[in-house]
Formats: structure tokens, sequence, C-alpha cells
């Protein structure tokens, strides 16, 4: 009150010292008591916890990254492994199926050399056998013919001599067949 | 100097011959302790992984403090993390409050500061003494000087020792009265200027007053700062 009216600085006016010695004193107590005893290891007690989760996560990840990575490999084997297989199999399949079609192929050249070599023989019998029974037909015509001209037999062999003649003659001029 | 006046708040208390009356200075203490503890309680309640603003703010200050002690006086000093994280948040809200207009600052009184400090320079007194036993007065004998200026070297050094309660408190105390004052001459040139010369004061005052803010956290910084490196010569005697 004196120093106030006096414009000194309050600061120094001793009146109201140990009211504030004894307000800072149980404030500042109270602050001090409430903060350690409560309020701080609560928020250390956070703090802790914070990073204990925050490394239990990263342990975490960690694992599943490494799980990952091994779930890669195999994944990685296991299509080599398919690939490979798939390769083996279409192999076999295309060796199969070649071989299939060879055989069949074999088969069938084997089925037309017996029919041509069928066909052949018979045209080389028919072409064997036709100038016979050409000759035999034409000796008979002819010894009907004489038979009807002069009207006698006539020796038969000697007729179908002359007849082997004429067409030798002939197939000599026309060059066979 | 109408804002450093300490008045009476409601009744006169007196125990025997001791006037312990609640006054605007008690208001202020009471105000910034219980801002303190009612945001750090809010904060300390919360157990998000993912903490919110509130719970934010009070980490942050958590391990801004436990970072300063760790730095200045070591691990020895985690004991003493509460004391000083009272102290710095005390001194920080004291001095915030005090930037509020019409309000009182309560570390702009040197008979705050000097009992802080004192407590302080006792405490750390006694913990050096408790840790070293006489061996502590070796703190004043610093390794490595010559004979012959001893016993100056140890006169100063006690002399710097025992002043340090004083410098502590003046410290704060002439920082924020200072402070205030300045604010409170340039509003008292803006009055008399008046509308045509009183921009310029006003324009100084805002700055002042953001200028004031940082004071008023950097003296709260210091003064936990240096009860730290107090602490650290108690602590681990290594000159």
């Amino acid at each position: 009150m004196k120093s106030a009216e006096k414009g000194g600085m309050p600061q120094l006016d001793p009146e109201f010292w140990v009211s504030q010695i004894f307000w800072l004193t149980i404030t500042f107590g109270t602050l001090f008591l409430v903060l350690s005893k409560f309020i701080l290891p609560r928020i250390s007690k956070n703090l802790e916890q914070r990073r204990l989760q925050i490394l239990e996560n990263i342990e975490t990840a960690e694992k599943q990254r490494e799980q990952s990575e091994k779930n890669l490999e195999e994944f990685d084997e296991i299509i080599l492994k398919s690939k490979n297989k798939a390769k083996e199999v279409m192999l076999a399949a295309r060796e199969k199926v070649v071989s299939e079609i060879t055989k069949k192929k074999m088969k069938l050249d084997e089925d037309l050399n017996l029919e041509i070599q069928n066909v052949e023989k018979e045209i080389v019998e028919s072409k064997l056998s036709s100038p016979k029974k050409i000759n035999s037909i034409a000796s008979n015509i002819t010894n009907e013919v004489i038979k009807r001209l002069i009207g006698t037999d006539v020796n038969e062999s000697s007729v179908s001599a002359l007849v082997e003649e004429e067409l030798k003659k002939l197939s000599r001029s026309t060059n066979g067949i | 100097m109408y804002q450093f006046n300490v008045y009476r708040i409601g009744p006169e208390i007196k125990i025997g011959e001791i006037d312990l009356s609640f006054t605007n200075a008690s208001l202020f203490m009471v105000i910034s302790s219980l801002a303190i503890l009612i945001i750090f309680n809010l904060g300390a309640q919360k157990k998000n992984i993912i903490p919110d603003k509130i719970q934010l703010l009070s980490e942050l200050s958590y391990t801004f403090v436990s970072k300063m002690i760790s730095d200045t006086a070591g691990s020895k000093a985690k004991p003493y993390f509460s004391f000083i994280f009272s102290l710095f948040m005390f001194v920080l809200f004291c001095n915030m409050f005090g930037m509020i207009p019409y309000s009182f600052t309560v570390t702009s009184h040197i008979i705050v500061t000097f009992v802080l400090a004192a407590f302080i320079f006792i405490g750390v007194t006694i913990i050096g003494f408790i840790k070293h036993g006489f061996g502590y007065l070796k703190l004043f004998v610093p390794s490595g000087v010559p004979a012959v200026l001893l016993p100056l070297i140890v006169v100063i050094e006690i002399i710097s020792y025992l002043s340090r309660p004083i410098s502590l408190s003046v410290r704060l105390f002439a920082n924020m009265m200072a402070g205030h004052t300045m604010m409170k001459v340039f509003g008292g040139f803006v009055v008399s200027l008046g509308i045509v010369g009183g921009w310029l004061p006003l324009s100084f005052s805002v700055a002042l007053t953001g200028l004031e803010i940082l004071v008023a956290f950097l003296q709260a910084y210091v003064f936990a700062i240096l009860t730290c490196i107090y602490l650290n010569d108690a602590l681990n005697l290594h000159h």
C-alpha cells in the first residue's frame, strides 16, 4: 500500500511477501505433488506403451515380410515346376500324336501298296491271259468260218497255229495290244 | 507500475502477526497451477497410439523436458524429472498468463523467483553433500590451476556459487518486469501521442508483445536449464 502510493517498485514492498511465499509453496507444492504422483507417470506409461507397441508392430511386420518372401519363393518354385511339367506333357502329347500319325500313315501306305500290287498283278495277269483267250477265240471263230465256207472240219491245231502266226504279225505291227 | 501491485482479494487471513491473505498474486499462481493440471490431466488420460492434439501437447512437453534434463544433467538426474517439469511448467504458465492484458505476472516479483531459486540452491547443495559428502567442496577447487592462483580462484568460485540463487531469481524477475514495463511505456506513448503519432509506438507495442511471448518461454526454459546445470554439478562432480 505504502509503496504503491509512493510510486516505487511494488516488488520491493514486503507487505505481501509472506503471503506470496505461503501461496507459492501451496500452489507449487500441490502442482508438483499431483504432477509427480498422478499425471507424469501416466504420460510416461503412455509413451512407453507406444514405444513397445511400435517395436512389436515392427517385429510382426518383419516376421510377415520374411513369411511373404518365403511364400514368394515357394510360389516361384511351384510355377517353375508346373512350367516344366507342362512342357513335358506337351512334348509327350506331341510325340504320341506324331507316332500315331506316322503309324497310320505307314498303315495307309502299306494298304495302298498292297492294293497297287494287287491291281498291278491283276493287270499283268489279264495282260498275260488276254492273248491266249484272244487266240483261242480267234481260232474258234476261224474254224467256224472255215467250216461254214468249206463245209468240212479242218485240223484244229493247224488252224490255231495259223491264227497265232497272224496275230503275232499283227501284234508286231501294232506293238502289242 | 499499477500492474505490479499486489492487493488482497477476499478477507484478511492472519495467523498471529503473519498476513497470509489471498491476493491477486495468489490467484494467478492458482490459475497457472490449475491450467497446467487440467491440460496435462486431459493429455494423460488418453491412451491413443496416434495421439490427438492435447495428448500430443502433453507428450511433447514431457519428452522436451526429459530430453533437456538428460542432455544437461545426464541419466542420474532422472529422479528429479518431476520437479524440473513442474518448475518449468509453473514458470512458463505464470509468464504466459502474465501476457494477458490486465492480468498479474507472478514471476515479475522478486520474492517469488527468489524463493524458487533459493529452494533450488538449497536443494542442489543438499543433494551435492549427500552424494559426495565433503568431497562436494572440490567444486570450488578446479583442477589444473596453479597453486599461486588457487586461493583467489577458490574465493571466486565460492562467490559465484553463492550468487547462483540471486542471479537465477533476478534474471527471471528482471526480464519479466522489464518487458512489462517497456510495454507499459510504449502503451503510454500511444495514449500521449494520440491518433496522429500514436501508430509508431503502437506498432512497437505489437512487436514487443511477440517478443515478450518469446521471452516468457525463453526465461522459463533458461530457469529450468540452469536448474539442470546446477543439478549436474551436484550429481556429476567433475569441474
